[in-house]
């Protein structure tokens, strides 16, 4: 324990830039006058960049500002209050920065998607297809890309949903040993399979295999085996929450096992397993690679997703941002704004779902 | 109701009760359920394997070293080695650039942010993650290459003695934006799951620390880091899977090539999943082939990248009952 006197921390006023910074030796505070420097100096590099480099908007001025004078802060902070304090001040301000840095390309991609995709946000895009109309044409829509991605996107619902539950019923109510631990280490593998590679296998195996060629139903198989993982995890965690003395009180009434789970054990952990499906269908609505090997893509309407190439919106954006032309170009976008405005809104209604549900806990 | 659930814990478990027919087959059906998932790894392997044959055998090239990808052509002639490379250059870019930022973004949650916002701000970072892959793509071509040409030129202008900055003069979509563009999307990845490790530690680890006068950052060294190390190592590796096999972003943002080159600047590169996206709908039969065997190779990578990761994880119990994204 130092017997020194410690004089009050202050806040503001006393140092100046260039002044005296050596005397505050007891003082443990970065002088604030040193901080307008340091505004001054981030301020200038900033400058310097937006002028050696040809990139040249506000916004990479203020980011790149910003930055620049958050870790002059860090260094200054480490630099006076020294050792272990300034150590642990500069990292304060680091992890403070990488949030800041991740948060910029959300907020850039969310803006810059809006801003251009309202553009050709109109009645036409939502009511038209592209039949005849060449990528330098204005006007054209998405009908049948929303269309497309509906059907698709309902059907590997249809599929994945059902047997995902299934498959985590058996994990949590069934499955012992070695088996379950087998099945629930390759589902979390199955996640990581590449979309496009489950693409090749429906390719390979359904359209090529079985000759069916190109169609809706293909894709939405490759999205069921995007999807079925996911299913079956977040429905695992929900059962797993599901308390035991539940299914003991319906034991003791004499419900058999299987009535005990459809009838007790499900209708408890219901909403955490609707949360769950609708993140994995958000999930999925987005995927675009494993759709170009299976529905192929059409600019015309095809309602029927067994029969024949069907477009959707991934697919929709995709060809037309690959089009150099202006006309196609604003299409593009408007496609990307639909596609996160029914990405985004499952996500927030499946979070506020989340967010209602008694069972789960923060985590 | 809590409450009742602990003192029964300690109660014999019920009675086997005999099974009967209905409970029989649902029983059997949910176990038919979970062995599709065993089916489906399988059916992948074998699939691939299986059609990628015809193509692999009429290759006139070396499959493994050939650089230049002509399988339409007749004879075929076709090999990965490029795409290998371009593949794996462009996914540790994405983690040079991800993994900091993914690891401040974890510690920020779980140790740092004030409480009341650490539960929202976890949730926009998910979000990121929410963001379709071609929207990725659109804003990478359209926003982000400008951007990313300018800080090549500085780069260029300052470092270009260093071999991978060199230029001939012509930058964007390089192998640069492609990284950048894929760093962008495993950094929600390697940081939700990096978080909830963070987040695991023990708190009386923390508060011994804290006790014995550490400071934060110090009470994290102690403390947390040695205990969530594990889980960071599984986490960057999910994410560098991710990075390995995402398709229509890179196929979007970069200009495609065969070639070989270091240099990150310059427009070009490709990898086996893009190939596969730009290729497939010009590819003949064979094309179509090739392309399937080297969609075998990306998953085999991803897989045995996914399998370790995942041991990992598992070797940490705890930790087993978490849902990755």
């Amino acid at each position: 324990m130092s017997s020194t006197v410690t004089p009050p921390p202050t806040t503001q006023g006393e140092g100046r830039p260039g002044g005296s910074q050596g005397g505050f030796s007891t003082q443990r505070r970065t002088p604030t006058g040193l901080l307008i420097a340091l505004g001054i100096v981030a301020l200038a590099l900033g400058g310097l960049f937006i002028l050696v480099t040809p990139v040249n908007d506000v916004w990479t001025f203020v980011i790149i500002t910003g930055l620049v004078l958050a870790v002059l802060y860090g260094i200054a902070a480490f630099a006076f209050e020294g050792g272990r304090k300034g150590k642990d001040r500069l990292v304060t301000t680091l992890v403070w920065v990488s949030f800041a840095v991740a948060f910029t390309p959300l907020a850039l991609v969310l803006g810059y998607t809006i801003w251009k995709g309202l553009e050709r946000f109109d009645l036409e895009f939502f009511t038209t297809t592209m039949r005849n109309i060449r990528p330098t044409q204005d006007g054209g829509g998405a009908l049948h890309a929303i269309v497309g991605t509906i059907e698709q996107v309902m059907i590997a619902a249809a599929i994945s949903v059902p047997l995902g539950i299934m498959t985590a019923i058996y994990l949590v109510e069934y499955g012992k040993g070695r088996l379950a631990t087998t099945i629930r280490f390759f589902t979390d593998v199955m996640t990581g399979v590449p979309s496009i590679v489950a693409g090749l296998f429906i390719y390979a195996a359904f359209v090529l295999g079985l000759g069916i060629g190109f169609s809706g139903f293909a894709a939405s198989l490759a999205l069921t085996i995007l999807m079925l993982p996911t299913v079956v995890r977040s429905t695992e965690e929900m059962l797993k929450l599901v308390p035991d003395t539940l299914r003991e009180a319906s034991y003791a009434l004499g419900v058999p096992k299987y009535r005990t789970i459809l009838r007790i054990v499900l209708p408890t952990a219901l909403t955490g397993i609707v949360t769950g499906v609708m993140l994995a269908i958000a999930r999925i609505a987005g995927e675009t690679a494993p759709l170009l090997l299976t529905s192929f893509g059409n600019p015309n309407m095809n309602a029927n997703p067994f029969d024949g190439p069907q477009e959707s919106l991934p697919i929709f954006v995709y060809f037309q941002a690959t089009n150099p032309q202006q006309t196609a170009v604003a299409r593009a976008w408007t496609g990307a704004l639909v596609l996160i405005i029914l990405v985004m809104s499952l996500n927030v209604v499946a979070r506020w779902l989340a967010s209602r549900n008694d069972l789960m806990k923060t985590g | 109701m809590a409450q009742r659930a602990s003192e029964v814990a300690s109660a014999p478990p019920p009675p086997q009760v005999v099974e009967r027919g209905p409970d029989r087959t649902f029983r059997l059906l949910t176990l038919v359920s979970g062995l599709l998932v065993l089916f489906i790894i399988i059916a992948i392997g074998v699939y691939l394997f299986y059609d990628a044959q015809p193509a692999l055998s009429a290759n006139t090239a070396n499959f493994w070293t050939e650089t230049d990808w002509f399988p339409n052509e007749d004879p075929p002639f076709f090999g990965i080695a490029a795409l290998v490379y371009g593949t794996i250059i462009t996914s540790v870019i994405a983690l040079v650039i991800g993994f900091p930022i993914a690891f401040g973004i974890a510690l920020f949650i779980s140790h740092y942010a004030p409480r009341r916002l650490a539960r929202p701000m976890a949730w926009t970072i998910d979000l990121l993650a929410a963001v379709p892959s071609v929207v990725f793509g659109l804003w990478g071509i359209f926003y982000l290459n400008g951007k990313v040409i300018g800080v090549s030129e500085w780069l260029n202008s300052w470092f270009g003695w260093i071999p991978i900055f060199a230029s001939d003069g012509t930058y964007g979509r390089s192998i640069l934006l492609a990284g950048t563009v894929l760093a962008i999307m495993i950094v929600p990845i390697i940081a939700s799951l990096s978080r909830e490790v963070f987040s695991r530690t023990p708190s009386f680890h923390e508060e011994a620390a804290l006790a014995l006068g550490a400071t934060r950052w110090e009470m994290i060294r102690m403390a947390v880091l040695p205990y969530g190390r594990a889980g960071v190592v599984a986490a960057t590796m999910l994410g560098l899977g991710r990075a390995l096999g995402e398709t229509i972003a890179v196929a979007m943002v970069l200009s495609a090539n065969f070639e070989i080159s270091i240099r990150i600047l310059e427009p070009g590169g490709n990898t086996i999943a893009a190939n596969i996206a730009n290729g497939f709908a010009e590819a003949n039969e064979n094309g179509r082939g090739a392309l399937i065997a080297s969609g075998l190779v990306l998953f085999g990578i991803t897989l045995i990248v996914n399998v370790v990761a995942r041991l990992i994880i598992y070797r940490k119990r705890e930790f087993a009952g978490t849902t990755a994204a």
